[in-house]
């Protein structure tokens, strides 16, 4: 005896299967894919780095590295960041409205304090190490120097807020990572939210 | 007065069972996982009584805190003393040479000591400590005969002695077999409160040897579940397609 | 075909030309056809067919899980353990992709004695599937392999112990036994060298046979078709269009079919994942939750369940090399299963009183032995262990002569099915 086949019900029963197989598999999927995400460890030596800048000399330099990359903190003279003011005709983006920084630094000083700037120290180019050239007029960097940063791979150059001069391989301004002072004489990298 | 006498020959009767030698019989830890204030008292007994030789390697503070309900704040606050951060690991201070000049022997790293000798030995280890004299350290273990370690918890429970039993064997050499143990100078703690003590750093140790445990056992339901679902339907299709074949 | 042109115009057609385009270049419908669904299996397998299909399922899943966790692990003798630690807590889901690995390995033993248990069963050894069964048991070869390199990897005190044990087995043999076991651990000891090879073989070397070997072994069952639970072959009885009377078509009915095996194993596979992943110190043992510690043996050193058979074979024995050899035997002598039946009939339904027997004895011997191997060795267990040992290879080594003496039943021409 040869019953007739129901093709609707096998064919819902099939689109069943399929469908809730098809789910399991996606599920199954997460685990795997999520594991990719970093891990605590990663997540243990991203986190954020304290810095004592106590020692730091106005005028000096000090890099430090968080999540692999090297971070400049600057302690500003007044002098130093006098020369921000009048050379944004020789900047590509003078105003950072292209750059990467927290909205705290979305200022001509791009800090929270002025004495201290916090930057990316990875040229926006190709990820060199620029170099620190704070003295105006240097010559080895070129006429009318105001003092900045200079990278020594294809020759980009920022000022001493990071800002980008035209004309040169780099497309933005230096980055600035987050950062806070949780007290006057330390800076914590990394992280703009910890309550002091 | 009288209660506490009792208590404490109660808690003598299980261990009369036990003989001398290691591997004997073992008391029943009892621990519940999912008792968090549990698990709470025993990572503060831990970071108390516990870190400063042995440390815990694998485990992460902020981890922990999450998992046993307590703020960063709470964490830092109650179980970390030494200046590290909620990411660092738990490491003791002992420094490793100077712990072999000490004891003999660098205190293991507690982290998997529920999976690797279970919960129920380290359970009987914590309590099974009695006066030993001829031991450097004063004191003697009926779980680990000959163990370097100190009666740590001595300040809670107090000092026991051991009451052994004699027969001699057919070669005529003395047997003894362990019968129960005294206390000889009381801790601050009755025996039940040192045996919930126990418990909870027991049930620490049960937790950090598997932090995933919860959520292994929680995630498996909606599994089975969904599995279930699955096969009935895949079995529905079965029967189908199969009623062609005779 | 009117309807073919017609669907050639919407939308269907753009897959149906799609599917043309990639068959002039490569056989796609036609290896579709051929080995799904217009290969034809008898339509009475039964519960003990389901094992082939699960044991591809589990080998899918080891590789999967394996290459996650070599995405984390580190094949060194300072950092595997700790690695293994930092999978299972600070990887997410790390702890998830371990036990699904660690419960695989014995899963895959489970499912792969079922499956040769089957081949004992129905006699799917016999002609013409002499070489699908060795190619069956060069897998079981390269399984055992694999689960020996890749126990060391986790490094913990067990691994350790039990590889030190194992591959000074080798230095039973004589003349060449010492320089072998130092050529093996590429090291005087088991060290960090030899952790380092063992990654390389288990990670690389072994996968690659495994897929090789099961692909090889799929296509000699293809050649000559599948047995079926009652011995009878198909292929001599064909309707007027080729196709076997007792045939039906692989797909739909036995992927169908398969797919409620796959769902039943894994609602088994998953309680243990979830809910008992260490079974007791069986699948994950106690000792290895320890790292290792060249200066303390565990308790027991014993193998991995799946391999204590074969342990408690070699520890029956009173010499090291005459116990190496015999356990050595114990694993080849399967080799030979095709040539020392000289059964005419395969099935166990057809055959006579003395092969059903012997066949349980040996089941019960398999099973006695893994039990016995998982103990301390007492005077009790040891002569138990050598009671067993003769019934085990008594199951074999009298075969030629029980098999052809025996009084089978007639085989019928066509298989028994009750429609399910």
């Amino acid at each position: 005896m040869t019953e007739e086949v129901d093709a609707g019900r096998r064919h819902f029963l099939t689109v069943a299967t399929v469908a809730v197989g098809a789910v399991g598999a996606a599920f199954a999927a997460v685990p795997f894919l999520a594991s990719w995400k970093p891990s605590a460890r990663a997540k243990a030596l991203g986190a954020p780095v304290e810095v004592d800048i106590s020692k730091l000399e106005p005028g000096a330099m000090v890099k430090v590295e968080w999540r692999g990359k090297a971070i400049f903190i600057v302690n500003r003279t007044p002098q130093m960041l006098s020369t921000l003011a009048g050379i944004e005709d020789r900047l590509r983006d003078p105003d950072s409205n292209e750059s990467e920084q927290p909205e705290y630094a979305h200022n001509r000083d791009r800090s929270v304090k002025p004495e201290y700037l916090v930057l990316v120290g990875v040229c926006t180019h190709l990820g060199c190490a620029p170099l620190e050239k704070f003295t105006p007029g240097d010559a080895t960097v070129e006429a009318g120097w105001p003092g900045g940063f200079f990278c020594p791979c294809h020759g980009s150059k920022f000022d001493m807020s990071g800002r980008v001069f035209k004309d040169v391989p780099a497309p933005t301004n230096l980055p600035v990572p987050p950062y806070q002072f949780v007290s006057d004489t330390r800076i914590l990298i990394g992280s703009d939210t910890r309550s002091a | 007065m009288r209660t506490k006498l009792l208590a404490l020959l109660a808690a003598t009767i299980p261990l009369s069972a036990l003989a001398a030698g290691g591997s004997a019989h073992l008391e029943h830890a009892n621990n519940d996982v999912t008792n968090t204030a549990s698990l709470q008292r025993g990572a503060a007994n831990f970071v108390n009584y516990c870190l400063g030789c042995h440390s815990a390697q694998y485990v992460r503070y902020n981890r922990l805190a999450a998992d046993i309900g307590l703020t960063e704040e709470q964490l830092v606050e109650n179980l970390m003393f030494t200046g590290e951060r909620p990411h660092d690991t738990m490491r003791s201070a002992m420094n490793a040479d100077d712990a072999k000049r000490w004891f003999g022997v660098q205190p293991p790293d507690l982290t998997l000591i529920a999976r690797s000798r279970g919960t129920d030995y380290v359970y009987t280890f914590l309590r099974s400590f009695y006066l030993d004299p001829a031991k450097a350290t004063g004191v003697n273990n009926l779980a680990l005969p000959g163990t370097a370690m100190p009666h740590v918890l001595w300040t809670l429970q107090g000092y026991q002695e051991a009451v052994w039993e004699g027969e001699m064997d057919e070669q005529g050499v003395a047997q003894k077999h362990f019968k129960e143990f005294n206390l000889a100078s009381p801790g601050s703690m009755t025996a039940e409160e040192f045996d919930e003590f126990v418990r909870d750093t027991v049930n620490f140790l049960e937790y950090i040897a598997e932090p995933a445990q919860m959520q292994r056992r929680s995630l498996g339901f909606p599994v089975i579940a969904f599995l279930i679902v699955f096969t009935l339907i895949a079995w529905a299709l079965k029967k189908e397609f199969w009623k062609d074949v005779k | 075909m009117a309807s073919t042109s017609q669907s050639i115009k919407s939308g269907g057609g753009r897959l149906a030309a799609l599917t043309a385009w990639i068959d002039d270049r490569f056989p796609m419908t036609k290896l579709w056809k051929e080995q799904v669904s217009e290969y034809y299996a008898p339509k009475n397998m039964n519960f003990w067919y389901f094992f082939g299909s699960l044991s591809l399922l589990v080998l899918v899943l080891q590789i999967v899980t394996g290459i996650f966790l070599t995405m984390n692990y580190k094949p060194s003798a300072q950092e595997a353990f700790a690695s293994v630690e930092y999978i299972m807590r600070d990887v997410e889901w790390g702890w998830l992709i371990r036990y699904l690995h660690s419960t695989g390995a014995s899963a895959f033993f489970i499912v792969v004695y079922l499956h040769m248990f089957r081949a004992l069963l129905y006699g799917s050894y016999q002609k013409p599937r002499e070489l699908l069964w060795i190619f069956g048991m060069l897998i079981y070869l390269c399984l055992m392999a694999e689960a020996f390199f890749g126990y060391l990897l986790p490094w913990g005190n067990m691994s350790y112990w039990g590889a030190q044990v194992i591959v000074s087995l080798f230095g039973a043999i004589p003349y060449i036994g010492n320089a072998l076991t130092e050529w093996i651990r590429g090291d005087y000891f088991i060290s960090d060298v030899t952790l380092n090879r063992f990654f390389a073989l288990h990670v690389i070397a072994i996968p690659f046979a495994l897929v090789f070997l099961v692909v090889a072994h799929l296509m000699a069952l293809h050649e000559v078709g599948s047995n079926n639970p009652d011995g009878v072959d198909i292929k001599k009885v064909k309707g007027p269009d080729g196709i076997p009377l007792d045939g039906i078509p692989f797909h739909p009915y036995y992927t169908v079919k398969d797919i409620v095996g796959v769902g039943v194993f894994l609602i088994l596979f998953c309680l243990v994942v979830f809910f008992a992943p260490t079974m007791g110190g069986y699948f994950l043992e106690h000792a290895n939750f320890e790292p290792a510690n060249p200066l303390q043996t565990p308790e027991h050193i014993a193998p991995v369940w799946y391999f204590t058979p074969f342990y408690a074979i070699l520890r029956a024995v009173p010499n090291k090399l005459m116990g190496v050899a015999l356990m050595g035997a114990a694993v080849m002598i399967l080799f030979f299963l095709p040539w020392l039946d000289r059964g005419k009939v395969k099935s166990i339904r057809y055959r006579g009183p003395i092969f059903k027997f012997f066949l349980v004895a040996f089941a019960i011997s398999f099973v006695a032995l893994g039990f016995l191997g998982l103990q301390p060795p007492t005077p009790l267990y040891t002569n138990l262990a050598r009671l067993f040992t003769v019934v085990y290879f008594a199951f074999f080594l009298l075969m030629p002569w029980y098999s052809s003496i025996d009084r089978t039943k007639p085989v019928p021409t066509r298989v028994t099915y009750h429609a399910h």
